[in-house]
């Protein structure tokens, strides 16, 4: 937990201690109060894959996942998730090994540039966790805080429906 | 960002304390708003402070039949809620057509309420706005007016509130609860968000020192006839250029209570207890909704760019009221 952040007096603009569980590993980073999550990620712990697209919370390139929630890491203080379990694209493999949603958006040719994938996989993640049948329209919904520009927008939804369709042919 | 000093509160009234005096800090929940506000510099706050570890996040029955919605509870988490899905399920639509998953994951209740206006102009620190800096003019008025009010303006300003939350609440005339160094106090919906007048820094009538603890549903949730029907530029994540919330109670084919909130229209989720009076008492129809319409909308002004609105508003309430009235919804 943070060091100095609850007596208001003494917090200043102080260096704050934030720990998280990063990808199932726990790290310490020092930063200051405005440092937001996604630059903790980028430029502290040397995760890149959440991009920087907008940051203003409107392109959904910076979705990792916060406690297997979707969040947009720009719009969060890293300060503010002290404690908390964040999974990024770089914590989805198990070593050489793919997650299914990785391998399905390569199946399924489903990014050109690929710089929004990483969010793109993220959301996707979060949205299969949720478990049960899903339609194409309900895909579209809860990925439209996630813009791509290069429009691969049908093959992610082809790549994300494969992979849910797979995961309940497991369950 | 600018920096700031940044401190935690875990307890309410500890957190009531701190806001107290008169450096007070800003409370940040989910900050989706705040820390987009304070990346552009349009808020410069030079202390925040977190409340995200106060207890303030449950939702539970209220001993009338009512529902309280805690004020940190996320967005997401409302609409997802199984009494919110069945006994308000107006509110699970409103809500999970705003915004996109990762906001609602992080937006909490009282934050959507507190929400600035995504007005250019007061959104662009270089342009003229009477709402971030009063006294310097209102950029819209003869400006790019598209997404702009049309009823309730004045000409200090023209923004409207962005909500969609806040337009079923206001429909389902919800209470808010809020805790200062006086006590609590219960503002109904109506009153809580303001309208522009002269004074348009002000969204709304909470005061600095207060904090939004709850939002309480009153028992009715129009769970059988209801509609949420938002039009936007795009089919998701966008705001609404008019968005109608509509709860109807139906007694033998004849309306007995009916009530609608616009959105997207005006600074505040707009109302008119004349319009729904109106309808008490017919049996759903064009006739019916046609007056109520023109009852609700009366006044609209358009600014230029933004006068399709008031043709759009009347299809948008007539439509709502349709869908409300007809057969039974399935939930959201």
């Amino acid at each position: 937990m943070s060091q100095t952040t609850d007596d208001p007096k003494t917090a200043g603009l102080a260096w704050h201690e934030v720990k998280l569980h990063l990808n199932g590993e726990e790290r310490t980073f020092r930063i200051q109060p405005w440092t937001t999550l996604l630059d903790l990620l980028r430029e502290h712990a040397g995760c890149t894959g959440a991009k920087k697209g907008c940051d203003h919370g409107q392109c959904g390139a910076c979705t990792v996942l916060v406690n297997g929630r979707s969040i947009n890491s720009c719009l969060t203080l890293a300060v503010m998730q002290d404690g908390a379990e964040i999974t990024t694209i770089e914590g989805l493999a198990r070593g050489d090994e793919l997650d299914p949603l990785q391998q399905a958006f390569i199946d399924h040719d489903a990014f050109q540039c690929g710089f929004c994938t990483p969010g793109q996989i993220c959301s996707a993640k979060a949205l299969l966790a949720k478990g049960g049948a899903i339609t194409d329209d309900e895909i579209r919904e809860s990925m439209s805080g996630n813009l791509c520009r290069c429009g691969a927008y049908p093959n992610i939804v082809a790549a994300i429906r494969a992979a849910a369709v797979s995961l309940e042919s497991r369950e | 960002m600018k920096p700031f000093i940044y401190s935690r509160a875990h307890q309410v009234p500890d957190a009531i304390r701190r806001l107290a005096v008169a450096d007070r800090p800003v409370p940040i929940a989910g900050g989706t708003n705040l820390l987009d506000l304070m990346k552009e510099r349009v808020v410069l706050p030079t202390r925040l402070l977190d409340i995200n570890g106060l207890p303030l996040d449950e939702i539970r029955d209220l001993d009338d039949g009512g529902l309280r919605l805690g004020a940190l509870s996320r967005n997401e988490d409302t609409a997802d809620h199984p009494l919110v899905k069945a006994r308000y399920p107006l509110l699970a639509k409103a809500i999970l057509s705003g915004a996109s998953v990762q906001i609602r994951n992080m937006a909490t209740n009282g934050g959507n309420l507190m929400q600035r206006t995504r007005c250019p102009y007061f959104y662009d620190v270089n342009m003229p706005c009477n709402k971030r800096t009063p006294g310097s003019g209102c950029g819209a008025l003869h400006g790019y007016n598209r997404m702009h009010a049309i009823l309730g303006t004045s000409g200090e300003c023209i923004a409207t509130h962005p909500s969609d939350m806040c337009v079923a609440l206001a429909a389902l005339e919800a209470v808010v609860i809020v805790l200062g160094p006086e006590g609590e106090r219960r503002i109904p919906f109506d009153q809580f968000h303001r309208l522009p007048g002269d004074t348009p820094q002000f969204d709304n009538t909470l005061s600095v020192d207060e904090l939004i603890v709850a939002i309480d549903l009153p028992p009715k949730g129009y769970a059988g006839h209801y509609s949420y029907l938002k039009v936007r530029d795009r089919r998701s994540y966008a705001f609404a250029l008019v968005s109608a919330a509509v709860g109807i109670e139906l007694t033998d084919g004849v309306i007995t209570r009916a009530r609608i909130a616009l959105g997207g229209v005006a600074h505040k989720p707009w109302r008119d207890p004349e319009a729904e009076a109106s309808l008490v008492g017919h049996a759903p129809g064009d006739d019916a909704f046609e007056n109520a319409a023109s009852l609700l909308l009366r006044g609209a002004q358009g600014c230029g760019f933004n006068d399709f609105k008031i043709e759009l508003s009347r299809r948008v309430i007539r439509r709502a009221l349709d869908e409300a009235c007809s057969s039974s919804l399935t939930p959201a």
